[in-house]
């Protein structure tokens, strides 16, 4: 298992390679769920005031 | 029976098929990834010792490969559907071309960085301006430039057109990182990435490298397909569809 972290020395540039792909991954998908679910929330509020609106005006 | 692909341009259509189709991209990028990463880390063991000068450090190869066609096929897909807008002027292709700029820009970027920790390594050197490395590098400002140009600009029509052209110009950046390897004078250029063909890769890291490639290219459809949704509705905000489609998001 050592010897596998370690990567004959290499570990420092072979696990920042694969971190890097991981974090950059995980940031972009957190980032466009958080998008989708800001979107989805924000047009539904604005949904509900315009039908408060109109059955004050009704 | 006859199959309608102009219905499914329809960004009302698409939302919908994207949103059944991204957990499936998902599920494919993961298992392609696991894979290939078990084959190039587990399955290529005589790359090792013996007359082998390779070093462990060349299992940096799969993924920086992986992002590196990507960044270029991701560049294509762009230039694409910019093309496509602008000729058929179809509001969904723009909103496509849109959603996987950022990704392409990912690729590069992560490309950019492994070929650095893979330079530092074997080369010696994070960096040299190198034919391939300089144009990489272009590749990255051109993807950073269609994002910054259409954030730039309010009105989403006009951004959409005017950042179509700088992507079709750009164009031109891809087939140099291609050829750029086959340098014709090696004293005019000196090249660090050789000549290379995939006849002479081995077939082991061969697999690796293109599972890897594939599992980067099915992640890279679930993102754009994810960014492109958001993009649909904020764009369609106020529409009788979208009203719906938040009725029936809001009671799941």
């Amino acid at each position: 298992m050592m010897e596998f972290l370690s990567q004959g020395g290499y570990a420092f540039y072979v696990w920042s390679c694969y971190g890097l792909g991981i974090v950059l991954i995980t940031v972009e998908i957190t980032a466009l769920r958080r998008r989708q679910r800001t979107i989805v929330a924000q047009l539904g509020r604005l949904k509900r005031m315009r039908e408060a609106e109109v059955s004050h005006e009704g | 029976m006859k199959f309608h692909w102009l219905h499914f341009s329809s960004p009302a259509t698409f939302y919908g098929l994207a949103g059944r189709m991204i957990p499936w991209f998902f599920a494919l990028a993961l298992v392609t990834g696991v894979v290939a990463l078990y084959w190039g880390f587990f399955q290529t063991p005589d790359q090792l010792g013996g007359s082998n000068p390779q070093k462990e450090y060349y299992r940096i190869i799969f993924v920086h490969v992986g992002s590196a066609w990507m960044s270029m096929w991701l560049y294509l897909v762009l230039a694409a559907w910019s093309a496509f807008g602008l000729v058929f002027n179809t509001r969904l292709s723009y909103m496509m071309a849109v959603s996987v700029a950022p990704t392409g820009a990912l690729f590069t970027a992560l490309a950019l960085f492994t070929g650095s920790f893979w330079g530092k390594p074997s080369w010696g050197t994070w960096w040299d301006w190198d034919p391939r490395l300089t144009s990489e590098l272009i590749l990255f400002f051109l993807y950073i430039g269609y994002i910054a140009l259409h954030s730039a600009i309010d009105d989403a029509r006009r951004a959409d057109r005017a950042s179509a052209l700088i992507a079709i110009v750009g164009l031109v950046c891809v087939p140099i990182i291609f050829w750029s390897i086959n340098c014709p004078d090696p004293n005019q250029c000196a090249a660090l990435h050789q000549r290379s063909s995939m006849g002479s890769i081995d077939g082991n890291i061969l697999f690796a490298m293109l599972a890897l490639t594939f599992s980067f290219w099915m992640y890279a459809f679930a993102t754009s397909f994810m960014r492109v949704r958001s993009i649909i509705l904020e764009r369609e905000a106020g529409t009788t569809w979208v009203n719906e489609q938040l009725e029936l998001e809001a009671k799941r």
